[in-house]
């Protein structure tokens, strides 16, 4: 008795909100609430951003810096001793992550673009439905396993092959043990996108090709990947910018040290593991040691930000492409 | 229900190029077309009209294997071009698609300059002679040269639907086939670029054999030499199965059908 009285009482409630009126009312204060959530990311990401750019101000006005041999200096001491100053040239921390996003993609992009053509033009549905959600996890592991995973696995051997067989140095920390697991960490990525736009391409497109007698290998690297480019090029852009980004990883297998190599068997240090370093230590905040991890902060958000412009100007052209 | 008519006696000493027997389709476990016995002749334009969803382009698809692409299609009885049996598995497909060429419904161009469209399926073939030449007198013979001769380099869907199909034609020419199948070629386009298709397809027929789906009674009587009706078999009609009605000389199945079904459908009193 008490259950139907309720469900009548929830019957009532429910068409007094359905009746028109009301209807318009939920309208709005969705629309307003939704609005909220639109405001507060934006409000977020501009406090980020700003708190960023002042604290590397705040940095670059000291008369210790000089934002001139800051991005042309070659040493980055940012402690001093009794012996030396400290030093600000962020060029060794910039070619650390450049070495690592370049070997990386090495690894990562000629995978990736082979996985997803076997993916997309090959696997059969099952395989597919199969492989997909494999890729997937391994883009879910965290990314410090990938950096024990260097340590304990590719590094030792590196160590067998390259130093006891060959006789060349192999640094404990390295930068291409490093730039192997997080070319590995981005296949998945590389793959998923660039598989996304290679399906995008029109079926006729592809019987238009076999129809002049092209094999399936013709079809898919001769028609599907060059129509599909944009894309593509947008998911290498993108798997870039998350090696540039990548942190555990790479200060775990990498190490720290800020050096001016081309040597991938040294240790290097990249802009995010600078981070970390002096993040995990402790700089007291508004000393110029603190101050200069929002500086090399700003530095990274800017190259990443203008990568993923230039990766979301491909989408925008692949999407447009078939219309 | 008689399905295997032949064309009649007179004409029987022309040669054949394409040719079914005893011919089935099925996708997964659905039968498609049923029992298809037909000869297409040599350097004729043959059409296939029937109401939709009866199997033309099934029946058409089977003479390049492009039916292949398709998961879950399968064939059962023979298909023969010239004297080699399609679906035995010793032949590759592909060396038989650049035989038997293909136009589709849609235009199709590759986003890629005209001169490239044409030049691609010469390219994969391995073609050595001059590619300029091969370009011009693929675009001459489908009617497209004096309009593109000065963007050759420009992007193909820049390009009208009626020139893209022509394009489409071209490239299909740029491979050397015997043969042109077209599936509802002209069905996308304005009546104008319709007849210009029809005058290509007119002037292709001296080196080329074409066969043609159309939806389109009058271009089936203005075009073809030959035509198939195919319908579905009223002995089991929920099943939709397609079948080959009547094949003769067009002037017979447009002026004096035999079959009653066939009449009904081109005066238009079908259903
Ligand atoms: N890819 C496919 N998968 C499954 N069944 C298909 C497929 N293509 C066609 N069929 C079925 O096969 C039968 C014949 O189709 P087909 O496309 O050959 O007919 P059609 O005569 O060309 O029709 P239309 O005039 O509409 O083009 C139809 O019943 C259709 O549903
Ligand atoms: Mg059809």
């Amino acid at each position: 008795m008490n259950m139907v009285s309720n469900k009548k009482r929830i019957k009532n409630l429910l068409s007094f909100f359905h009746s028109t009126g009301m209807n318009d009312f939920n309208e709005k204060v969705m629309k307003v609430l939704l609005f909220g959530c639109g405001v507060f990311s934006i409000l977020i990401t501009v406090g980020i951003i700003i708190s960023l750019f002042s604290e590397a101000i705040a940095f670059f006005a000291r008369p210790e810096v000089n934002l001139f041999t800051f991005f042309t200096g070659t040493t980055w001491r940012p402690l001093s001793s009794n012996i030396v100053p400290e030093n600000f040239g962020v060029r060794p921390l910039i070619r650390g992550t450049l070495m690592i996003a370049i070997m990386s993609g090495a690894i990562a992009i000629p995978l990736g673009l082979g996985s997803a053509i076997y993916l997309s033009e090959y696997a059969s549905d099952r395989v597919r439905n199969i492989i997909k959600p494999l890729l997937e996890i391994l883009a879910g592991i965290p990314t410090v396993v990938y950096g024990y995973f260097a340590l304990s696995f590719i590094t030792p051997l590196l160590k067998t092959v390259l130093e006891e067989n060959l006789g060349i140095d192999v640094n404990f920390f390295n930068a291409l043990s490093a730039s192997i697991v997080v070319g590995v960490m981005i296949i998945p990525m590389v793959a998923s996108i660039s598989e996304d736009a290679m399906r995008a391409v029109p079926r006729s497109l592809r019987e238009g090709a076999y129809a002049l007698g092209a094999t399936k290998f013709e079809v898919s690297t001769k028609i599907v990947v060059p129509a599909a480019l944009s894309g593509i090029i947008a998911a290498f852009i993108l798997g870039i910018s998350r090696a540039i980004g990548e942190t555990m990883a790479v200060s775990i297998a990498a190490g720290s040290t800020p050096r001016m190599t081309m040597n991938p068997l040294d240790s290097v240090q990249t802009m995010t593991s600078f981070i970390v370093q002096v993040s995990f230590g402790d700089a007291p905040s508004g000393s110029i040691n603190g101050q200069s991890i929002f500086a090399v902060g700003a530095t990274l958000f800017a190259m990443t930000f203008i990568m993923n412009i230039i990766s979301q100007t491909f989408i925008k052209r692949f999407r447009e492409a078939y219309d | 229900m008689e399905a295997n008519i032949l064309p009649s006696v007179k004409t029987q000493n022309e040669e054949i190029i394409l040719s079914t027997k005893n011919a089935s389709f099925f996708y997964h476990d659905k039968t498609a077309v049923k029992n298809v016995t037909l000869n297409i002749k040599k350097n004729k334009i043959t059409s296939f009209i029937g109401p939709s969803g009866c199997g033309k382009s099934t029946l058409l698809r089977s003479f390049n294997r492009m039916n292949d692409l398709i998961p879950g299609a399968s064939v059962e009885g023979d298909v023969y071009y010239k004297d080699q049996n399609l679906y035995k598995s010793s032949i590759d497909p592909v060396k038989i698609r650049q035989q038997v060429g293909m136009v589709f419904q849609k235009p199709n161009p590759f986003p890629k300059s005209i001169y490239e469209n044409i030049a691609f399926g010469p390219k994969i073939n391995q073609f050595q002679g001059n590619m300029d030449e091969l370009v011009e007198s693929c675009l001459m013979k489908a009617a497209l040269w004096d309009e593109v001769k000065d963007k050759l380099n420009e992007s193909a869907y820049a390009l009208s639907g009626g020139q893209q199909q022509r394009l489409c034609i071209a490239r299909a020419l740029a491979v050397f086939p015997d043969v042109l199948l077209m599936d509802e070629p002209a069905s996308a386009l304005d009546p104008i670029a319709t007849l210009r298709i029809e005058d290509l397809m007119n002037d292709l027929k001296e080196e080329y054999t074409i066969v043609v789906v159309t939806h389109n009674m009058q271009q089936a009587s203005r075009v073809s030499d030959y035509t198939a009706f195919m319908s579905i078999d009223r002995d089991r009609i929920d099943e939709r199965i397609g079948v080959l009605v009547e094949y003769d000389e067009t002037i017979k199945i447009f002026t004096n059908p035999k079959n009653k079904e066939t009449e009904d459908y081109i005066t238009g009193r079908f259903g």
